[in-house]
């Protein structure tokens, strides 16, 4: 049922905010290699980028940001927030993005996990957010819509994110890892799901996949928490970026999946010491959820663009008096609207 | 391949759950020889059969079992002139079971189903799973990526508000199927050798405004928070329509869940679902709510509860007022639907009392 998809329709972008990427290359070599990579480096990096030969990629560092990006612009593409450069740079129609310190998992059979693949699949097959299927996604091979499914909403509609869950360490805040310091994710649920119109959830960068023509701009930089860090415990900035993708998703009628495939996360940092740096990302997402809960967009945003600056203009006037922050991400925002009309190439497609 | 569990390999739990407060009801025509399969899980709790079709019939139950069971004649006897909103000749006719239940926990089965096996081969305990799921919070508000987060290995995901992590009370429970799935008529007849082998090991909330089709073959719920609307409408003899007395109670039970606040939760237990039913008699019974659903749907996404119904079955009557004014349209059907789920509600008060707290506000109007 997916369309055939040509690997030069596709860019892997990876946000380096290690040095040393030999480990994390060679093991996502089997899947990477056939693709062309860009890797950007993060600006605040002091060493220089350790990549093994064999692989077709561009590299962008902290000078090539500031050539293309200038000083014109409020948006800080450092730490886990340099990935979005990739975005901003790459020409193709899907991308796939992996945290740093992250590897290919296993399947419940003891294979390897083609993420690759499977994102793949997740975005070329449609969606369907607008009545749950009990049987997860239809599209997947073995499974079909079960009875009582309308058959009018059977073809669905673009699925323009995929979002992939992670074994060993979760994604979960620095309070609850903190708590059950333990506790690693082993379970392998084997299932994709669309998650329904209107519904909010929480999107992880750690694996992440869309279609750069209709959502691309949607994806944004702008969110920085002020104590901001190297860890995933330290940033909400994906999490940020996904409420209004969501938002905007809902809005243009495309769909967004959760689900396979899985990566590896690897053990990294201390949950307890990153807590005192999180507290200010739970209190936020607290004073967000009721705004993203009840916001509607014009009808006469019908690209991402659009999209984004509705929503950048709708959090200055109903967030920008909570906290000075909100103002700062909402003109982040416009300025990555603009960025992204300058230099992201053609505008994205109209939505579904 | 899948395959079922052999008796021998069900394992009984050392404490069964809810003993004395749940009861399992099983709608059939022929026999109850399945649940032998299931003894070591099902035989502590108490049966409620719904004997459908002919009642001159005896209907076998294995030795063992603690039971009550109620044919047509029984039905009539019971409600009198309100059986009428009773199926005959349809597997609806269980949500009598419902009704007469004086139990706080229903688990209701098909007698095709029997008991599943994990990946790792070990039998598994629907009954435990639905009681696991239906005694933990629903998180409807907010969709956690990583499932139900009160599951042992899981939890809230970074990003998710902490002040929606309490969760609601869980109303429905609602399980899968291994071998045959619950596909419609059409589908059956276009992938006849179709079996789902796939164990998705999950349990997750259906967010709130969203709508699912909910199958009666696997499912439990909590009474005393959504059993008024647990009708299964109007199907089998004499109806235009089959095969759409779960899909019907689903779309209800979901539209008062969101309402009240309660949750519903999909996903495991799974049973296995060994017979497939005729595709041609299927699509027979179902041909015309195969049409009919593409208005059922929007009328129910649309659908807005005042805030003064504060308990199911005033939220049920009202409802039943809606499906009359904006129904009826689609075929006179609906009119009868609608007046035979306010005798059901009248049916449902009338064997369970306020004094048991069945009419009590039960939950938060949204």
């Amino acid at each position: 049922m997916s369309l055939p998809i040509k690997d030069d329709e596709i860019d892997i972008v990876i946000g380096a905010l290690h040095s040393d990427l030999t480990s994390f290359m060679n093991a996502w070599r089997p899947i990477f290699s056939r693709f062309h990579l860009i890797i950007v480096k993060d600006p605040d990096l002091k060493e220089e980028l350790k990549i093994p030969e064999g692989f077709n990629l561009d590299i962008y560092k902290k000078l090539d940001i500031d050539r293309v990006v200038g000083t014109s612009t409020s948006i800080i593409f450092s730490g886990y927030s340099c990935r979005y450069f990739g975005y901003l740079v790459s020409r193709k129609k899907y991308i796939i993005s992996v945290d740093d310190d992250c590897l290919p998992a296993k399947d419940n059979k003891g294979f390897l996990v083609d993420a690759v693949a499977q994102h793949i699949t997740n975005l070329t097959t449609p969606a369907t957010p607008f009545f749950f299927n009990t049987l997860y996604d239809p599209f997947t091979e073995g499974a079909d819509f079960v009875r009582g499914y309308p058959f009018s909403l059977r073809s669905g509609v673009t699925c323009a994110l995929s979002c992939g869950l992670w074994h060993n360490l979760a994604d979960y805040d620095a309070p609850t890892q903190a708590l059950k310091p333990e506790e690693r994710n082993s379970r392998y649920v084997d299932a994709v799901l669309t998650v329904p119109a209107r519904t909010l959830m929480p999107i992880s960068g750690i694996n992440i996949a869309f279609n750069r023509d209709v959502v691309g701009p949607a994806l944004l930089p702008c969110l920085r928490l002020a104590g901001e860090g190297k860890f995933r415990w330290e940033t909400m900035e994906d999490i940020w970026s996904g409420m209004c993708v969501k938002v905007i998703c809902d809005h243009l009628g495309l769909g967004v999946k959760t689900g396979l495939p899985y990566v590896w996360r690897n053990d990294r940092g201390d949950a307890i010491a990153s807590l005192r740096k999180e507290w200010e990302g739970v209190k936020m997402m607290e004073e967000v959820v009721p705004f993203f809960q009840s916001l509607r967009l014009p009808q006469e945003a019908t690209t991402a663009e659009d999209c984004v600056v509705e929503v950048a203009n709708a959090v200055k006037e109903k967030l920008g008096s909570k906290d000075p922050m909100f103002a700062r991400t909402a003109n982040a925002m416009l300025d990555w609207v603009k960025l992204w009309k300058s230099v992201g190439g053609s505008s994205s497609s109209p939505g579904a | 391949m899948v395959e079922p569990a052999t008796a021998s390999q069900a394992a009984a739990p050392a404490m069964p759950k809810l003993k004395d407060e749940l009861d399992i009801v099983i709608p059939t025509i022929r026999n109850l020889d399945f649940l032998e399969m299931w003894r070591p899980f099902l035989q502590p709790y108490h049966l409620i059969i719904v004997q459908d079709g002919d009642p001159s019939k005896t209907i076998k139950v294995p030795p063992g079992f603690d039971y009550e069971l109620y044919n047509r004649n029984d039905i009539n006897k019971i409600l009198g002139p309100k059986a009428s909103c009773i199926s005959f000749k349809d597997s609806a006719c269980r949500c009598f079971g419902y009704m007469v239940s004086k139990k706080k926990y229903i688990f209701t089965i098909d007698d095709d189903c029997f008991v599943a096996k994990d990946p790792s081969g070990k039998a598994v305990n629907a009954l435990e799973q639905h009681i696991k799921n239906i005694l933990s919070p629903s998180t409807p508000f907010f969709f956690n990526t990583l499932y139900d987060p009160f599951r042992e290995g899981a939890d809230f995901v970074r990003g998710y508000p902490f002040s929606l992590r309490e969760g609601v009370p869980t109303a429905v429970s609602h399980g899968l199927w291994l071998n045959i799935p619950d596909y419609d008529a059409p589908t059956q007849l276009v992938k006849p050798l179709e079996r789902n082998t796939r164990f998705v090991d999950a349990v997750l909330t259906i967010p709130k405004g969203t709508l699912f089709p909910m199958c009666g073959m696997n499912l439990a719920f909590d009474r005393d928070l959504i059993g008024p609307a647990m009708y299964f409408g109007l199907m089998g003899d004499g109806q235009p329509i089959g095969r759409y007395d779960d899909m019907w109670a689903g779309w209800c039970i979901k539209v008062i869940c969101d309402h009240l606040g309660l949750g519903v939760k999909t996903g495991l237990p799974y049973i296995y679902h060994s017979k497939a039913s005729n595709p041609f008699v299927n699509l027979r019974k179902e041909y015309k709510g195969i049409f009919w659903q593409e208005e059922i749907i929007p009328f129910f996404q649309q659908v807005v509860l005042p805030k003064d119904c504060t308990t199911v079955q005033k939220c049920y009557i009202e409802l039943a007022k809606q499906v009359k004014e904006k129904l009826s349209k689609v075929d006179p059907y609906f009119d009868k639907l609608a007046d035979a789920m306010v005798t059901w509600i009248k049916a449902w008060d009338e064997l369970n009392p306020p004094a048991g707290g069945s009419s009590a506000p039960n939950g938060k109007a949204a």
